[in-house]
């Protein structure tokens, strides 16, 4: 091999950012100059920021959002580009592991040497066939590539090896249920297209910005571009568009669709109109957001700002550009103005045939499709459960399945969802595991329901096992007999231990007798206490209620 | 369950479909000009207005009178005189594989490998000051020719192309020799891997001698482009060894090695061979794979083969062709041994070639083609009559479309294709202290000026707003030559034509004149766009020179037919009287 060495790039600050008088501020600003460049470098250090930040303002910018928009809609269409978990690169057979060491996942190919050749990786093809059916889009039985073609350090061919003309999917739409505390809603959301592209490198910064340097790893990677029809009309409506996305890439198994690492970029298209116009207004792209929740805020003031802009008549100036979201500051800023369109001078790449599918192929595929979140949304609620247990459990595809088999395993639907959403929920965020991870198997949490359904032991004993089985392991029958847990219910047996504890309590039981009633509660735990938690409760209390009056 | 189903490559890879069909070229020049309009807006592309009018004049076809069969009308003598003497008088031997005479000097053990390697070499500086037809010389060469001795004395099996030195050219990537591409932009790359081409070469036995010199990046007809040396021609050092594989051309005419890869876009490895008096092979696009091969315009390039007889041309195809993994436009379509169905000269049959159908281009035989060259095609398919082939005239109505065409097309894809030499990781980079002037500077001071012209044409080809005037155009156009090549070649086996209008011209005598040289290539450009197999044969020589200048004659095959063509050319070749192509500049060393 190479040696595989990277020279170092002095780059001009004003050539890359002629409009932006910020970029000497932090690096945020040339990692994002191209849809797919990376980000992540500079993304962590908002993330804790955001967070302390996010709720208080969440609330302030709905407020002044509503106050704002009254008269005005905006429109929202997103761009979004999913990073594939293909064992091998597009184009090439070098692997890509995110976070390993620049230049280290590279090879003749990716790194666009002369005399090299792209051969398509078919797993390319069949995710965005399984992506396509899961949109309910219409697939192109003959699609092709083409070269997008612009110079800049991270991209080594000189062009990127995209879809133009005839994407892979067109005309699709996506389902799916707003959370109940947004007030709630079913959406529709139309998809445009959806295309195969490999990504680019990545630009290291150095820390004066003086020179950068180009890490490939992640060059030839392929990504499908998911293109959304302008259906969206608010922060949480597309922040939730994205949050379906992901969910559909995870279920399909397509991609990780981690934000954070960049494996899941929305680019969002915003204008705003006075309601009742048909026109479009200008529209302005945003950027630079990590998160759901930023991208909700980073809409929502983007809404607000261009409102505002409208109501003091000065709509001219918004202009069309790109902006990007600043999450320590809570605001979207110019990163540069458009001038004209780009030309990316597109044609044909003719290093690759023409994808062709075939029925069978599609038909394969669509009969491997998993169980798609908006189906088990639809199934959920069949069951009788409430839309926020519904999108709890149909959120992660594990969740899902456990509960699923939960379920089967004869467990009540509703007792269910309350153990996984709390219990099992919270030890899972304690412990930040997923609960395919945890030793609890779906039987015995059907099992530990059974149990306390049917008396045998109480809900307090029950939480205390599943603990146990959440940590070690083990099933609950075995638990309650090796930890003699079964409840008490023969009443000969608790009222013995009600004479023991009347018994070697007389003080109290004469106070009691002389009217101060309220030490049954006392006796009761005194009970509770001598049975090691195993007596029946109601039983306790109706036998102790019995002794103590007998004798008076 | 594998179900993606891929197009296969070559002629139904671009769907594009023509519009109304224009009217094509009519019988008459004046009524064609008047009636075509032109397909392609810039006057840059007008090139067949001017200089290609190579109809057929209205009346001679000047084939000679043939006792059998008269082929056309006229019966007109030869004019002029073809062949100066010279070539006449040597002996007539035909030319024999100097493939299978190494074979057999190794395996019987008359010369070492080494003696072998010596003598060629030797050559090779001989000549060199005065050709200047390689970039590198191996430094390994002689130590492998002992290795290959090694290989003998042990008896082990040896390849087709044991202890054969073969020069390649220097767009093709070698691991152990610096590539360049003829471009300064690459003057200190070395490519980290071979091409499937040269790797399949090493796999047979061979020598890699050294790299060849060529037009930067294949742009050029006379290897006068190279970003370092300009190339002679060994039959007159004044003139160019044609291009852009000129190099490797001259390389083999004057035996600095056996055989050697070129490279043929629009004609690159069948004009030179035409130049240089030697045999060269422009195989079916994705016949051999072209991983390795510095891409130029990637749906057109093919590497092809140059040899001093038809029978090494062929045994070198063999060896280089095939499906390969890298390269998803090559084919899987089945590689045949070329050379083991050429027939030996002795088991001949009077008609050897009894009942082929050739058809002569019309369109290559008439005004725009020197005199001299006509002539010796025409000779050559009265030949090939003589041999028991039934010649009659063909018309291809999309012929004159092509060079525009393949203009058009060719300088967009390199524009694309050499994006990739920016300066930023490997070859040339130019001191800035900011990223435009790093690009700009690295590729103004990198590259030359022919390739800056294409990559100019091609950039502005595919622009917003032209792309449909040109680009779009020129793909209906290249729909068009592929099928006027394909209702052509369901009626003839072969098709025939000069293999460039001129013999080789003198060095800086088209310099200044880019579309003189763009029309020189107007017999080969149509072969490429439409992906097919052409031979290019020596088959006689006109006036110039000290002692002629060889031409040569173009056959063209359907699609993965390089058999028939080597079978053709192959006793073309056995049977030509009188001619010996051998360059003088051999003669004297």
């Amino acid at each position: 091999m190479a040696l595989i060495y990277f020279r170092c790039i002095r780059m001009n600050h004003l050539f890359l950012h002629p409009s932006s008088p910020f970029t000497k501020k932090s690096g945020v600003l040339f990692c994002t100059l191209q849809a797919s460049h990376a980000q992540v470098a500079t993304q962590v250090n908002f993330q804790n920021q955001g967070k302390q930040k996010e709720k208080s303002i969440q609330t302030a910018t709905k407020k002044t959002l509503e106050h704002h928009k009254h008269g005005y809609e905006a429109i929202i269409g997103i761009e979004t580009h999913v990073q594939l978990s293909t064992l091998t690169k597009a184009f090439c057979s070098c692997p890509y592991l995110y976070g390993t060491r620049p230049n280290t996942t590279i090879c003749p190919i990716c790194m666009g040497l002369p005399g090299t050749l792209p051969v398509l990786n078919s797993k390319v093809v069949e995710f965005a066939v399984k992506l396509g059916l899961a949109l309910n889009c219409e697939l192109s039985m003959n699609s092709k590539f083409d070269r997008k073609q612009y110079f800049y350090p991270d991209l080594p061919k000189g062009y990127q090896i995209s879809q133009f003309d005839v994407p892979i999917a067109t005309k699709g739409f996506i389902d799916l249920d707003l959370p109940v505390e947004f007030g709630g809603g079913h959406r529709r959301f139309g998809i445009t297209r959806i295309h195969m592209e490999e990504d680019a490198g990545k630009l290291l910064h150095s820390e004066t910005g003086s020179y950068s340097q180009v890490d490939l790893n992640r060059a030839g990677v392929p990504l499908l571009e998911i293109v959304s029809e302008p259906d969206m009309r608010s922060g949480v409506e597309a922040a939730e568009y994205a949050a379906e996305l992901q969910r559909l890439v995870r279920y399909l198994g397509v991609s990780n669709g981690n934000m954070q690492e960049g494996s899941l970029r929305c680019d969002v298209n915003i204008s705003v109109r006075p309601t009742g116009q048909s026109q479009f207004g200008t529209k302005v792209e945003i950027k630079n957001m990590n998160s759901f929740s930023a991208m909700n805020r980073a809409i929502d003031y983007e809404i607000s700002r261009q409102v505002l802009l409208h109501r003091e008549g000065q709509s001219d100036q918004i202009v069309q550009e790109t902006r990007l979201w600043d999450e320590a500051a809570q605001k979207t800023f110019t990163m540069r103005k458009k001038e004209g369109l780009a030309d990316y001078r597109y044609f044909p790449e003719p290093d690759l045939p023409e994808v062709v599918l075939v029925k069978e192929y599609i038909d394969e595929i669509r009969q491997s499709l998993p169980e798609l979140p908006e189906a088990k949304r639809r199934r959920y609620e069949k069951l009788g459960l409430s839309m926020q247990d519904v999108l709890f459990l149909a959120n992660d595809n594990n969740v899902a399945d456990f509960f699923d088999a939960a379920v089967e395993n004869g467990a009540d639907a509703k007792l269910a969802a309350n153990w996984i959403m709390g219990d099992i929920a919270a030890y899972l965020k304690n412990e930040r595991r997923t609960i395919d991870e945890i030793k609890l198997t779906p039987k015995e949490l059907s099992e530990l329901i059974a149990f306390i359904k049917n008396g045998t032991i109480s809900g307090k004993i029950g939480k205390e096992i599943l603990f146990e089985l959440i940590s070690k392991g083990g099933t609950v029958k075995s638990l309650i007999e090796e930890k003699d847990l079964v409840q008490i219910v023969d009443p000969a047996t608790i009222g013995a231990l009600v004479d023991k504890v009347l018994a070697a309590n007389p003080k109290q039981l004469q106070q009691y007798r002389g009217g101060k009633t309220k030490l049954q509660g006392f006796f009761a735990g005194q009970v509770m206490k001598e049975s090691k938690g195993k007596a029946n409760p109601m039983l306790l209390n109706k036998i102790l209620t019995e002794k103590l009056h007998a004798g008076s | 369950m594998y179900s993606i189903r891929v197009s296969p490559p070559g002629p139904h890879r671009f769907a594009f479909f023509a519009g109304p069909k224009p009217s094509l070229c009519g019988e008459r020049v004046s009524a064609r000009r008047s009636a075509m309009p032109s397909p392609i807006q810039n006057p840059r592309f007008l090139l067949y207005h001017r200089c290609l009018p190579l109809h057929f004049p209205p009346n001679p076809f000047p084939f000679p009178p043939n006792p059998r069969r008269l082929l056309h009308r006229s019966t007109a003598a030869l004019s002029p005189q073809p062949a100066p003497a010279p070539q006449t008088l040597t002996s007539a031997v035909p030319p024999s594989s100097e493939i299978l005479s190494i074979r057999e000097s190794l395996l019987s053990r008359r010369k070492t490998a080494a003696e072998i390697a010596a003598e060629y070499l030797d050559r090779l500086r001989r000549t060199e000051q005065q050709l200047r037809s390689f970039l590198h010389v191996s430094e390994t060469a002689m130590r492998e020719a002992e290795e290959v001795d090694g290989l003998v004395e042990s008896g082990a099996e040896l390849g087709p192309l044991t202890g054969v030195l073969v020069a390649v050219k220097d767009n093709i990537c070698t691991a152990d020799m610096p590539s360049t591409g003829g471009s300064r932009i690459l003057g200190s790359y070395r490519p980290a891997f071979d091409a499937t081409a040269v790797k399949r070469l090493r796999e047979a036995g061979a020598i890699i001698v050294g790299k060849t010199n060529l037009d930067e990046f294949g742009m050029g007809s006379t290897t006068e482009s190279s970003g370092f040396q300009v190339t002679t021609n060994p039959w007159d050092v004044s003139r160019v060894p044609g291009g852009s594989s000129g190099g490797s051309a001259a390389a083999v005419s004057a035996r600095q090695c056996v055989v050697s890869l070129g490279s043929d876009t629009g004609g690159s490895v069948r004009q030179p061979a035409s130049f240089c008096g030697v045999v060269g092979m422009k195989p079916t696009y994705g016949r051999v794979s072209r991983f390795g091969l510095m891409a130029y315009a990637s749906s057109l390039d093919v590497i092809g083969c140059f040899g001093s007889s038809v029978v090494d041309a062929a045994i070198l195809l063999s060896a280089i062709s095939g499906h390969d993994r890298l390269d998803a436009t090559s084919s899987k379509h089945e590689v045949s041994d070329y050379a083991s169905q050429l027939v030996s000269l002795d088991h001949l049959e009077s008609k050897p070639l009894k009942g082929l159908r050739v058809g002569v281009i019309r369109e290559t035989i008439g005004e725009g083609v020197d005199l001299g060259v006509m002539s010796s095609v025409q000779a050559a398919a009265s030949h090939l009559e003589q041999l028991g082939s039934i010649v009659t005239e063909v018309s291809l109505p999309s012929f004159s479309l092509g060079l525009p065409a393949y203009y058009i097309l060719a300088s967009s894809e390199a524009s694309s294709n050499l994006s990739r030499y920016d300066g930023v990781r490997y070859g040339y980079q130019a001191t800035a202290d900011e990223l435009s002037s790093l690009y700009g500077d690295s590729r103004a001071n990198g590259l030359g000026p022919e390739v800056k012209l294409r990559i100019l044409m091609g950039t502005y080809a595919l622009s917003a707003g032209y792309y449909d005037a040109y680009y779009k155009r020129a793909q209906q156009v290249r729909t068009l030559v592929r099928k006027s090549f394909k209702d052509a070649l369901d009626k003839n086996d072969i098709l025939i034509s000069p293999a460039a209008p001129s013999a080789a011209y003198k060095i800086g005598e088209k310099t200044n004149d880019p579309l003189a040289m763009y029309a020189g290539d107007i017999m080969t450009v149509n072969v490429n766009l439409a992906g097919l197999p052409a031979l290019v044969v020596p088959c006689g020589f006109v006036e110039g020179g000290p002692a002629g200048l060889p031409v040569g004659l173009q056959m063209i095959g359907a699609a993965f037919h390089e058999g028939k063509l080597l079978r053709v050319g192959h006793i073309f070749e056995q049977t030509l009287q009188n001619h010996r192509f051998i360059p003088p500049l051999l003669a004297e060393t």
